[in-house]
């Protein structure tokens, strides 16, 4: 399971022997991808920062000092304040749900059923698929005249909901800065697409984990006398914390780049109610033509996925360092 | 009937459901892609057709087959380019552990968590001074460049779990360092490079950001295509679902076949799987 303590398995013992060339390949074969790395990265970002903050915001070059001020005027902005409560929304939702469905598929696949390998990969193949491709495709299903309410019609639901047409947000009258805080409606059938694609990667991943668990943990705690909800919630569940914590990063860093889904299923949506930051910094971009304003989205965006992926990253590789 | 046996059937029902919620999209696909224009309707869109209409096939085919062709020569290039040098890659930091490799992997394995935003402005601006703007090849190097993270990762994980005494049984025979990859690595690499090949396949065949701001008509892969054709109001939606169909049928393909492996490269993508 845990393939970065695996690694440390490699011993350290080839350092005694004379210095020849032969010790300079493996650093020497890693040199161009160092390379590129340092600079497609980090060198890219850096500009990208650089950019953000001066006054680009023609189609012509122009790198005279703005200061900070490309991003004083994008948190005043309408839009890129609906974009971050959005975003924050969508994550929430689009995490819980998936960690939810993943583990109740996961736990009911692994009741050694005959059909486990035909609902497995019933359940995972949407990942196999472009966003692009779920978004053509949903945006039909959640079209209010047809798809999902023509079963909810049929269902004998008065009140259709208007799904990603529906400028809505939920509960009234809270509102900070520009905008109004909630749930806006329409961002629910963007969760609905996204949950669909991806809960198979939770399932896939707590599936795995639930394997790994030795079998006497729960055998002991049925001769202690605890039935099988029990055993799930005090012996089962504990064991699946880490899985819970990797998914929950993976699910939460591709929430923040979401980008393919949106653009294909909704777009901005009324009032932005389904836009994000990524789908702002492309349109200010490449459409808009003001970069300096664009670089500044980018760089909020990736402060807030290194905010949680450095440390992950670095606990990672602290452990295996340790053990 | 036993407590057993309803539990079973209670267990069956609620997965069947499940599998019904994955499938609908599915089947939403077919059925429309297989109307004729005359008889899509919006209101009538869990209707088996009439009688199997395959224009709309034709249709989307003519509209997206010169992209479809774009993606297949960004794909394959692109995935054995950047398997062959993850597989390099991992054999480096797995059996040569140098000094510092545990601080520069990190440091690399960053790069595939950033949201690609943080790079295109600078992207576009290189590839247009190296001359490989709006090109396939350019394409290709983006992917190569972007792929090094997760290729490396997982190969480095997997080559984790070759024995070293293979290793060191060569390095007394005198074996050097691409001795050891060419003949004990290698031969042992294959299933490491399905997993690996099937990730990047999929993830290059899928990608959109990186196509639509380095590339232009006609020069576009299949995705960026199908996401214009969606757009297109003058495109009538069996046309649109018929167009996903194929654009996603390669992928879907692999999957069919080697699901397997697919599901291997989730885990392993996942840094602790």
């Amino acid at each position: 399971m845990d393939s970065l303590q695996r690694m440390d398995a490699v011993p350290q013992g080839r350092r005694r022997r004379p210095w020849t060339w032969e010790r300079a390949y493996p650093i020497l074969t890693l040199l161009p991808s160092i390379i590129a790395i340092a600079i497609f990265v980090y060198g890219f970002i850096f500009w990208t920062g650089y950019i953000s903050l001066t006054k680009w915001n023609t189609l012509t070059v122009n790198l005279a000092w703005n200061g900070l001020r490309n991003y004083a005027l994008l948190f005043q902005q309408f839009r890129f304040q609906a974009d971050l409560r959005n975003l924050l929304v969508f994550t929430i939702l689009f995490i819980l749900c998936c960690l939810v469905i993943g583990l109740l598929l996961a736990v009911m696949v692994d009741q050694k059923l005959r059909t486990e390998a035909l609902f497995r990969n019933i359940f995972i193949f949407p990942m196999a698929l472009s966003f692009i491709v779920t978004g053509v495709v949903w945006q039909w299903l959640f079209a209010p005249n047809s798809g999902v309410n023509l079963i909810l019609k049929a269902l004998g639901v008065k009140h259709l909901p208007q799904w990603y047409v529906d400028p809505t947000i939920v509960p009234p009258g809270w509102h900070v800065g520009q905008i109004q805080l909630g749930l806006p409606i329409a961002l629910i059938a963007v969760v609905v697409a996204a949950v669909w694609q991806m809960s198979g990667f939770a399932m896939a991943l707590y599936l795995a984990g639930l394997r790994a668990i030795p079998e006497e943990l729960k055998e002991a705690a049925a001769v202690d006398g605890a039935n099988a909800w029990q055993t799930f919630w005090k012996v089962t569940f504990p064991q699946l914390h880490p899985i819970t914590v990797t998914t929950t990063i993976i699910l939460a860093h591709i929430s923040m780049k979401i980008f393919d889904l949106i653009y294909a299923m909704t777009g901005p949506g009324p009032m932005f109610a389904t836009d994000m930051p990524s789908l702002n910094m492309f349109n200010t971009t490449f459409q808009g033509n003001h970069y300096a304003q664009g670089a500044a989205i980018a760089i909020i965006m990736l402060l807030l996925i290194a905010v949680f992926i450095v440390p992950y990253l670095v606990s990672a590789f602290r452990q295996e360092g340790r053990s | 009937m036993s407590a057993r046996a309803v539990r079973r059937s209670l267990l069956y029902i609620i997965l069947i459901v499940f599998a019904c919620f994955y499938l609908m999209p599915v089947y939403v696909v077919i059925v429309t892609s297989l109307k004729s224009t005359a008889e899509i309707d919006l209101s009538r869109m869990w209707q088996l057709p009439h009688q199997l209409d395959f224009s709309s096939y034709a249709d989307a085919f003519n509209h997206l087959a010169p992209n479809f062709w774009n993606s297949v020569y960004l794909a394959i290039p692109g995935t054995i380019l950047s398997s062959l040098l993850g597989s390099i890659n991992g054999y480096a930091l797995s059996k040569w552990k140098f000094r510092g490799a545990n601080v520069l992997f990190p440091i690399i394995l960053f790069g595939m968590f950033i949201p690609y935003q943080s790079v295109l402005i600078p992207l576009v601006q290189f590839l247009d001074a190296i001359g490989l703007y709006n090109s396939i090849p350019g394409l290709i190097l983006v992917h190569i460049i972007y792929g090094i993270p997760i290729t490396t990762l997982i190969f480095r994980n997997f080559y984790a779990g070759i024995p070293d005494e293979l290793l060191e049984a060569a390095t007394i025979d005198g074996t050097g360092y691409w001795g050891i990859y060419r003949h004990i690595i290698l031969p042992l690499s294959i299933s490491g490079f399905v997993v690996v090949g099937i990730w990047q396949f999929t993830s290059i065949w899928n990608e959109f950001l990186f196509a639509s701001t380095i590339t232009q008509p006609p020069h576009q892969p299949v995705m960026v295509a199908l996401q214009n054709l969606s757009g297109s109001q003058i495109v009538q939606w069996n046309v649109q679902m018929a167009g996903a169909f194929l654009a996603a049928l390669p992928t879907l393909v692999v999957y069919i076949f080697l699901g397997r492996y697919f599901i291997r490269g989730l885990l392993a993508g996942s840094i602790k799987g």
